[in-house]
């Protein structure tokens, strides 16, 4: 059950999407997400749509491997779309007893389910496109300026790419601990919340002694191999823009001064 | 002059109360003195406890003598400023391959330590190729570390060490968890690097298998060095072996028992050719 974890899919591929730099993807998700709330109306759904249909079709991620992704949000959107229906004020379109529903409450139910929907669909295919050391990379790039104001950037960026690759291994771990425990008779399945959260101090106790001897490993090997934090530092793959790197700025930027623009016909904005 | 020296060295774990008082002093290394020469293959043998794993983290710099000094290159381990250049110049390799595997990729884990020292991008990426293709791993280099073997992996944690262009490895039980295969991998990984780069090697180990193609074979039992000279000279002495919780390789063990039992061969046979090769002479 612990295998079905993944963070960080990365879906290998060769397309255009998967060879842009990690610093156009990271920014172009966070416009496009931004994008996201920029407007209400039909015209701005249907921008939205046609530039992810778009984008995905570039990204060469079959589609029924990202909804597969998608399942796992589908208890938010419920969770969602029934305090949209039930609870938003408006005229009323239909009642039993106390329940009653508004045609506000559908309204905002159904654009907020595929706000949402959209949302998750954008950064989902970032990191369907994007390794996460390439994440990790491009992250350090981009707050590089931070450093001014003190915040250990490198250091940040260090530790991620440290947690990933180590995940794996960690699970792993787990799994071969629980199943040593569960050879001695431990129970990890029956009973109620709390008896089950006490039969996880065997699981976890092991777990983080074996996490904390790697890291005295790890850090003992990483200094043996002259690491000393960021200063000096050379890359092996720096990031350097490219021509189609550009070319992929203009089209985010170009995308959303258009969904503004909608934002701004249907008087939202001002 | 030597690549390693170490001159009455001394190592104490010091353990403390509470209080900060002095609850017992533990002599991890009393006394060792120990010279080696640039391009040798030395091997460190002992039990466990015996104080090897100690005496190579001074070689690199991670633990400091309490008495006496180690030398790398002429440079003295105890001095901060020579740190670095200790470090680049002694790569160490450790046991547990998983733990010392920094990135997610292999070939941007062998980058690692280039990358480290602020060599150009061009080279690294030079670099890295020339270490893979030394420990024989070139094929794997886009692969994620998690996939590969024990033994591939330790193969390339040293090609991550080879890629800083070091003088001297020191491996810290490099074979202790891996199985019998992963364990010829690397030992013949080890020592075609010692042959082929002219790279010095210091091997610590407790299977005495691997130590049959070093140079020199320390012992140690107890922080001291107890025996020392090539392998044969070590295991003539079987019994003295045996004293310091150590197994002679078994094709040795079998044709010392046989002399005993009155067989007429010579002594310290290491490899199962040269036992043929000595019983074939006692037939004619």
């Amino acid at each position: 059950m612990i295998r079905d974890i993944t963070i960080g899919q990365y879906y290998p591929s060769d397309s255009i999407l998967h060879r842009l730099d990690p610093r156009v993807k990271l920014i172009g998700t966070f416009l496009f997400i931004v994008s996201l709330f920029l407007f209400d109306s039909l015209y701005g759904y249907i921008a939205v749509a046609v530039f992810l249909v778009t984008i995905i079709k570039l990204s060469k991620v079959p589609f029924r491997f990202i909804a597969k992704g998608m399942k796992a949000i589908v208890v938010l959107m419920l969770f969602m779309a029934f305090f949209n229906l039930f609870f938003t004020p408006g005229n009323t379109i239909f009642q039993i007893w106390i329940i009653k529903i508004t045609d506000n409450g559908l309204r905002q139910a159904i654009f907020m389910g595929i706000r949402l929907i959209f949302l998750i669909l954008g950064s989902s295919l970032m990191t369907f496109t994007t390794t996460p050391n390439q994440l990790t990379d491009g992250l350090e790039k981009i707050m590089k300026p931070l450093n001014r104001i003190k915040v250990p950037v490198h250091e940040i960026s260090m530790m991620m790419s440290i947690a990933l690759r180590f995940i794996p291994i960690l699970l792993e771990e787990t799994d071969k601990i629980m199943k040593a425990q569960m050879a001695r008779g431990a129970d990890f399945e029956s009973g109620g919340v709390l008896k089950r959260a006490k039969s996880l101090i065997p699981l976890l106790v092991p777990l983080f002694v074996s996490a904390f001897r790697r890291a005295n490993d790890l850090a003992m090997a990483m200094e043996a191999r002259c690491y000393r934090g960021g200063d000096g530092r050379t890359k092996m793959k720096p990031l350097r823009y490219q021509n189609r790197d550009y070319l992929a700025y203009t089209c985010v930027l170009a995308y959303f001064a258009i969904v503004i623009a909608l934002g701004i016909l249907e008087n939202r904005l001002f | 002059m030597e690549m390693i020296k170490v001159k009455n060295l001394t190592f104490e774990y010091i353990r403390r109360d509470e209080e900060g008082n002095v609850e017992s002093i533990n002599k991890a290394i009393d006394n060792v003195n120990l010279d080696v020469k640039k391009g040798d293959f030395i091997a460190i043998l002992g039990a466990n406890g015996s104080g090897k794993s100690t005496l190579a983290k001074h070689i690199n710099a991670i633990l400091y003598p309490t008495d006496g000094g180690v030398w790398v290159n002429g440079m003295n381990t105890a001095e901060e400023k020579n740190l670095w250049e200790i470090r680049q110049t002694a790569g160490m390799v450790f046991q547990n391959p998983d733990n010392q595997i920094i990135a997610t990729v292999v070939e941007e884990d062998v980058g690692f330590g280039p990358e480290n020292l602020g060599v150009p991008t061009q080279e690294i990426w030079e670099r890295v190729e020339k270490s893979l293709e030394a420990v024989g791993m070139l094929e794997f280099r886009n692969s994620s570390p998690n996939k590969l073997s024990g033994g591939q992996k330790q193969r390339v944690a040293i090609a991550g060490i080879m890629a800083m262009k070091p003088q001297c490895i020191v491996l810290d039980e490099p074979t202790a968890m891996l199985d019998p295969n992963g364990r010829k991998e690397v030992i013949a990984t080890v020592r075609e690097l010692n042959k082929k780069e002219n790279v010095t090697v210091i091997l610590i180990t407790h299977h005495m298998d691997e130590v049959i193609y070093a140079d020199k074979v320390f012992v140690m039992e107890r922080g001291q060095v107890k025996m020392e000279g090539t392998p044969r000279e070590i295991f003539t002495r079987v019994d003295e072996i045996k004293k310091y919780r150590l197994d002679a390789p078994q094709v040795t063990e079998l044709a010392y028992e046989l002399k005993k039992a009155g067989v007429n061969l010579p002594d310290g046979i290491l490899t199962v050719e040269e036992l043929i090769e000595a019983i074939k002479l006692i037939k004619k």
